[in-house]
């Protein structure tokens, strides 16, 4: 039998890219609101990760989002991302955003006519089961608030 | 003697480059890699002896019955264990279903316990979870000392008569302990209890005497020991064996089968129901021969050495933390960075070249015990080199600098 025949590599997609990291280390929106409107905690008990999101909702417009918590890079640059591009977002594009995410990362492409800008650094995780739980946290978490801000 | 360059040539994944750097493979622990010997014994059965066991009288047919009956006395030699107790099965995590559901439903009785330890994998945990709600039996924890060991002492004063079945991990997955296991066995023993023990960790690294050990079952898993995946083995007493009710039923376990009425196969037949997995039977035969030749008590020293290096180079970097025992451990150190989410350093290490293992390693409670979420696992077995060690501890160094962690 040959075995050596074979091509003797191979190579994932890096996940801890320069974008990724960038956020990991400078964190956007990172800390708690005084007065948010909604509050609203995830966990993912497998890693051990935390976050909690606060939201200031003016109207039918999420005003401010401030993330704080604890995990690996993939969850707080995920949230750290989310809390960027969602800021000043109508609740209806809010709620398409969180639907292309999840079109995103499971689909390992954007959705057609979607720029994800800085979250295109997360497509890695499409491929690694394991982390898909890390990077969707936040946004599972946000689905919440804006479930609980809709239902008070 | 093979040396260590003979034995790493044996395994042709060890040639690989993973994201341009060459693999640093310390995952063995949760699997271990395959040597040609055992990758050419599987296509070579399958080449040219395959066929159903036990069954036909062709050619093929009995070639294919005494390869796999070969490879049950070759594993029962490898543990030192009588063939009639040894039963195939699709691993460790169903042998020891296999005790708790036909032994634990018919013998262990409400008002007796199952002492089990704070160490345990989930597959030394959860069936004896879900015989006790059955039975309504108790389940009772071995205390543990502070570094990971069980505490002999506290562990007898929970031992009494009540007391129907011990199981307990010969080397824990997460912690490197390995367990005074004859010693406990005879403690359980003293008090009329029966003794199981998990070996999935302690099979492929350690020199297993299930008869000095004085065990009543004893499970391990072929794919930890160089075999293929899918195959494990329980081994139990024949004279409780043949006390014991089927845990399968169907074709190969049977002697008669009236339409409303059956009688079993002798052990351990009795126990392997339906087509077994043959090839890879036949192919944990090859691991064992392989081991056998290399012998254990060269990869107990081997593997040995390199887990206190691992400790000690380890345990000597900034904001490292390592867990278990100091001493006399397996070849297993787990740890945690300072800062790094475990993950995240096994992301990290990934990228150059380095597997290791993070999470919870299937043992939740030994986590909140640690007082952790999760940890990271670097593993070793015959095929490691201090020189990987070396690149572990330069990845952990590289995946501080990358996450701004002095």
């Amino acid at each position: 039998m040959e075995f050596g025949s074979r091509k003797r590599y191979c190579t994932l997609f890096d996940l801890y890219s320069e974008i990724l990291l960038d956020h990991y280390r400078l964190p956007r929106n990172k800390g708690r609101l005084d007065h948010p409107t909604v509050t609203v905690e995830g966990t993912n008990p497998l890693c051990g990760d935390e976050l909690t999101l606060d939201l200031e909702f003016e109207g039918d417009r999420l005003s401010r989002v401030t993330f704080d918590g604890k995990g690996c890079a993939i969850s707080m640059a995920s949230a750290s991302m989310l809390t960027e591009i969602l800021q000043g977002k109508t609740i209806a594009e809010v709620e398409k955003w969180i639907a292309d995410f999840r079109a995103f990362i499971r689909d390992g492409h954007a959705p057609e006519g979607v720029e994800m800008g800085d979250l295109t650094a997360l497509i890695g995780v499409s491929k690694l089961p394991v982390r898909v739980k890390c990077a969707t946290l936040p946004w599972m978490t946000i689905e919440e608030g804006v479930r609980k801000y809709r239902g008070s | 003697m093979k040396t260590i360059e003979d034995i790493r040539r044996d395994f042709p994944i060890l040639g690989l480059q993973v994201n341009g750097k060459p693999l640093v493979y310390l995952d063995s622990a949760a699997s271990s890699q395959k040597p040609m010997q055992v990758l050419n014994a599987y296509c070579g059965f399958c080449e040219s002896r395959y066929a159903n066991v036990h069954r036909g009288v062709h050619t093929l047919a009995e070639n294919a019955t005494a390869d796999y009956e070969d490879a049950r006395r070759l594993v029962a030699e490898f543990v030192k264990a009588d063939p009639r107790g040894l039963v195939f099965t699709r691993g460790t995590t169903e042998a020891i279903n296999l005790v708790a559901q036909s032994y634990g439903r018919k013998f262990i009785k409400h008002g007796q316990a199952i002492l089990l330890t704070p160490m345990e994998h989930h597959a030394n945990l959860v069936p004896w979870q879900l015989l006790a709600q059955y039975t309504g039996a108790e389940l009772r924890f071995w205390p543990m000392t502070e570094d990971g060991r069980l505490d002999l002492d506290g562990g007898k004063k929970l031992l009494d008569s009540r007391v129907a079945m011990v199981a307990v991990t010969h080397m824990s997955n997460v912690l490197g302990t390995i367990n005074p296991v004859r010693e406990i066995a005879e403690m359980a023993h003293a008090v009329g209890a029966k003794v199981l023990i998990d070996g999935a960790q302690a099979a492929p690294h350690l020199p297993v005497d299930i008869g000095g050990i004085g065990a009543d079952f004893y499970a391990f898993s072929g794919h930890k020991m160089c075999g293929p995946t899918g195959i494990g083995v329980l081994w139990g007493r024949p004279e409780i064996l043949e006390d014991m009710d089927p845990f399968m039923t169907g074709g190969e376990m049977i002697r008669e089968v009236w339409l409303d009425h059956a009688t079993w196969a002798e052990v351990p037949h009795k126990f392997e129901a339906g087509t077994p997995p043959i090839t890879e039977a036949v192919s944990l035969g090859a691991a064992v021969r392989y081991l056998q030749q290399i012998t254990p008590e060269w990869i107990a020293a081997h593997d040995h050495a390199l887990t206190e290096l691992a400790w000690e180079k380890l345990t000597r970097e900034p904001g490292v933390t390592g867990y278990g025992p100091t001493d006399n451990r397996g070849a297993i150190v787990t740890f945690n960075v300072d800062g790094i989410h475990p993950h995240d350093l096994a992301g990290l290490l990934d990228r150059e070249g380095v597997a290791i293992r993070a999470g919870h390693h299937c043992a939740q409670p030994l986590m909140r015990w640690l007082g952790v979420q999760a940890t990271a696992r670097a593993s070793f077995y015959l095929y490691n080199t201090p020189e990987e060690i070396d690149r572990l501890v330069d990845g952990i160094r590289i995946a501080k600098k990358v996450l701004h962690v002095v």
